[in-house]
């Protein structure tokens, strides 16, 4: 167990290091600089912005600064933001987006793993294809039709729900969560049907059955357990990607979250934001994806973790 | 079987969803006086010197108040921390008298001297101001500003006594007492910029809910980052009897859609955007609730004129006039904006160009490239057309090539480019054709002419032309406005002739607007001083 993490920390270090490296210089070749404004701003005031965020430097001198700085935890100024810290906008802006994805991941999985199941048991009937094709669509639709679709239909039409906003007034959650958790819905139900499927031929089914065992205990104890291994290994990376990728519900709904930062931050070319909202989220998803590998071999016990590598 | 798991979790989300919204922030609105505004997006900061942009100047209208407001209707000029002026000397020195009972809203006064302390801060070369040269009519700021001047007594503001300010301008400035209006040139409070920093020092945490000390109508009371900045009523604020909203809650949003449903549920009393495809749907069901006004800007393109073909006058002109601008207002822009064949818009303070070079005039435009020696188009090579991203951009770019392949036989590709690298490739002269727009300053038309001159920072065409630079010149020196208005028609002319640039519209304001709104005058330049403005039920169709 120790040296699985001890390996993996090994491995993150690189892989991070290069993250850094190769956003520093990609976001600094892009054309255009964080004071490029509608109005021109005269190039006196352009040297004085440079100067005050060390811009007038030998680029290799500028990446090195940078990376002094951030062995001693500072992410910098935000560029556009003239009196945030990046780790204060991280700071306010994460959270959000954190509770996000869990609330849009519990949705994901009650209403993922309750059709996968259904579909599971009797393949090739209705109670199949009915889930199942909701599941592809859900998959097919994206978050930015989804979203609007929500919002017409339980936002305006029916009034039942707020459209916008994140802890404002009661239920304003709830649309947000669903948009985002639905995608994921659909892959955890074929992912479920895929998995239950292929543990529901297996000998030890068989066993059970003959052995007399009911249904729903056969199901839930025997058959979800090993059903469920592919849907863990899907979780690391499924959140990490509904962290990075919030944006869209975050955008929709007017939440204050990271996602949205991060985006305005890249058209905004807030470098220091760029680069802190990059190495966090590359920080997730190495740390995510380690979880699902650990959760994977307490699932099924003919993993190990030293045979890994 | 599984369906009694599925059965029970349907059904607790459906009692979830049931639960009553109680009344939206409109309905709750008139009785506390609370006005909720989308605002783009989230402000870069509220320091008044260091900041630009629209959203920016909304909340710190509420928040400030310069020597000089200006009237909701009229924009005329009217006394606000200045109660009196004096002009004299050739229109060249302004002595304000502050009045007595202005003060911070920590209760101390505002005197001549924090004005004289915030400029000395504004034009400071280490602060950065992007809008320092709002102050450039003031006598030797530039010098300071460019570092080239030390001493900031030689700089044209004194104050004689604690209420009394004296500014000399280098020249005499007709519009000087709109740009005292704006905000950068508002004064802030030195003891809290000390407290946080150095005086020329920028982003520090003075701007900070607590921290900030200001003399507008409202304080600062919570800044929720992305999210919602809430002001309340000053009861410092010297006019406190006039202001009758106790709250303003403005929104940053990014999305006009996700702006215009937060409008559609009574979130929002007014929207800072509207969707181009829900124009027409207001104008039909809710006209009440959608406001088109003239705006002072204009949407143009710019040509590279240091490249062939477009250095020669002639290939601008005729490219200029087969441009059909009334079928781009009446089909895709669709929001009342006015087809535009000179720079400047109509009624500028009173300013109409005097044009007659550019019409809608296809047989000309054929004639004229003709004459520059691509008959129908031959030998015309491939420009390109250059835009930042924006479906109404694209649609518009798409017209025009349109109506270019029809109506001169000529190649036009499309190029959209994420807006930073469209700011790059501009400034570097590195396009053709790129599609530009204008918001004006001040309501002057020194605001659109001064931009053409000879290297002028956001001329961006390589146009140069000395007699147009003289034109500028001289109307910057005449203090007669109506001989000033004919110098910049005799400017204007000569701009539209040579065309660096091809008008394409004017813009309106196109914002959706409660009718509860009271109090919010429509004007050029789209600012609506808080004071003014209140929250009244209808009495035929008060509901949302």
């Amino acid at each position: 167990m120790i040296r699985f993490f001890l390996s993996r920390l090994l491995q993150a270090i690189p892989v991070i290091f290069i993250v850094i490296t190769a956003t520093f210089f990609l976001i600094r070749s892009a054309p255009g600089g964080p004071f490029d404004a509608d109005k021109v701003v005269s190039q006196e005031v352009i040297e004085r912005l440079n100067e005050r965020y060390n811009l007038d430097a030998p680029l290799h001198q500028q990446y090195f600064d940078y990376l002094s700085h951030l062995i001693r935890g500072d992410f910098g100024p935000s560029f556009r933001y003239t009196n945030r810290s990046v780790t204060e906008m991280i700071g306010a802006g994460l959270p959000i987006t954190f509770e996000l994805a869990i609330y849009a991941i519990m949705i994901a999985l009650i209403i993922g793993i309750s059709a996968g199941m259904l579909a599971a048991v009797r393949p090739n009937t209705a109670q199949d294809y009915i889930p199942m094709t909701l599941a592809m669509t859900g998959i097919c639709m994206p978050s930015f039709l989804l979203g609007p679709l929500l919002v017409l239909v339980f936002g305006i039409w029916l009034q039942w729900l707020p459209v916008s906003g994140w802890g404002y007034s009661p239920g304003d959650k709830i649309l947000p969560a669903i948009t985002l958790g639905s995608t994921y819905a659909a892959y955890i139900a074929r992912l479920t049907r895929g998995g239950m499927l292929e543990v529901l031929n297996q000998d030890y089914i068989r066993t059970a059955k003959a052995k007399g065992l009911n249904t729903t205990k056969i199901i839930f104890k025997h058959a979800l357990r090993g059903g469920l291994a592919p849907v863990v290994a899907f979780l690391g990376p499924a959140i990490a990607g509904l962290l990075a990728g919030s944006f869209v519900v975050e955008t929709i709904f007017q939440i204050p979250g990271l996602g949205r930062f991060y985006v305005q931050a890249a058209f905004n070319r807030d470098y220091t934001m760029i680069m802190g909202t990059t190495i966090l989220l590359s920080c997730l998803i190495v740390f995510l994806n380690m979880l699902s590998d650990l959760l994977a071999v307490w699932l099924n016990p003919r993993l190990t973790l030293d045979a890994k590598h | 079987m599984p369906n009694k798991i599925l059965l029970p979790i349907l059904l607790s989300l459906l009692l979830l969803v049931g639960c009553d919204l109680g009344p939206s922030n409109i309905e709750s609105a008139t009785a506390k006086q609370i006005l909720h505004l989308g605002n783009g997006t989230e402000p870069k900061d509220l320091d008044p010197h260091t900041v630009t942009g629209v959203p920016e100047h909304n909340i710190i209208s509420a928040l400030f108040e310069g020597l000089i407001s200006v009237d909701p209707a009229t924009l005329a000029p009217q006394p606000a921390v200045a109660e009196s002026w004096v002009i004299s000397d050739g229109g060249k020195r302004y002595t304000f008298t502050l009045r007595d009972n202005a003060n911070w809203s920590n209760g101390d006064p505002v005197t001549a001297d924090d004005f004289v302390w915030s400029w000395q801060r504004m034009l400071s070369p280490a602060l950065a101001s992007e809008y320092a040269y709002q102050l450039f009519t003031v006598k030797n700021a530039q010098a300071f500003n460019h570092g080239k001047l030390k001493d900031f007594t030689q700089v044209g503001v004194k104050a004689i006594d604690s209420k009394t300010l004296v500014v000399e301008l280098e020249n005499p400035t007709p519009y000087f007492l709109s740009l005292l209006a704006h905000y950068s040139t508002f004064a802030v409070h030195p003891p809290t910029i000390l407290a946080f920093g150095d005086q020329d020092q920028a982003g520090t945490l003075w701007t900070r809910p607590g921290n900030l000390v200001g003399n507008g109508p409202f304080t600062l009371d919570s800044w929720r980052l992305n999210y919602i900045i809430r002001v309340k009523k000053n009861p410092q604020y010297w006019d406190h009897k006039t202001v009758i909203l106790n709250e303003i809650l403005f929104y940053p949003i990014d999305s006009a859609l996700t702006e215009e449903r937060m409008f559609r549920t009574g979130v929002l009393h007014a929207t800072s955007s509207t969707p181009l495809d829900k124009i027409a749907s207001y104008q039909t069901n809710d006209p009440d609730k959608i406001s088109i006004n003239p705006y002072l800007g204009t949407y143009y393109y710019r040509l590279n004129v240091t490249e062939k073909p477009l250095d020669d006058a002639r290939v601008r002109r005729a490219l200029s006039m087969s441009i059909d601008r009334q079928a781009i207002t009446d089909s895709i822009t669709k929001g009342g904006q006015i087809p535009a064949f000179t720079f400047t818009p109509p009624n500028t303070q009173g300013y109409f160009a005097n044009n007659n070079s550019i019409r809608y005039d296809i047989t000309h435009a054929q004639q004229l490239l003709s004459e520059a020696g691509f008959p129908n188009g031959e030998g015309f090579p491939e420009i390109e057309l250059t835009y930042n991203t924006s479906d109404g951009h694209r649609r518009i770019a798409v017209a025009i090539q349109q109506m270019w392949k029809q109506a001169l036989n000529i190649n036009v590709s499309l190029s959209n480019q994420d807006w930073k690298v469209y700011l790059s490739r501009i400034q570097a002269l590195d396009y053709s054709i790129a599609r530009a727009a204008w918001i004006g300053d001040y309501p002057d038309p020194n605001t659109f002419l001064d931009m053409f001159v000879t290297n002028g920072g956001n001329n961006q065409t390589g146009w140069s032309n000395s007699q147009y630079d003289e034109l500028i010149a001289s109307a910057a020196s005449e203090a007669d406005e109506k001989k000033r208005y004919q110098i910049f028609q005799q400017a204007e002319k000569l701009l539209m002739d040579e065309s660096p640039i091809i008008p394409i519209y004017t813009y309106t304001r196109v914002l959706l607007k409660h009718p509860q709104l009271k109090g919010w005058e429509p004007n050029i330049l789209d600012i609506h001083p808080y004071k003014y403005v209140y929250l009244e039920d209808s009495t035929i169709d008060g509901d949302q």
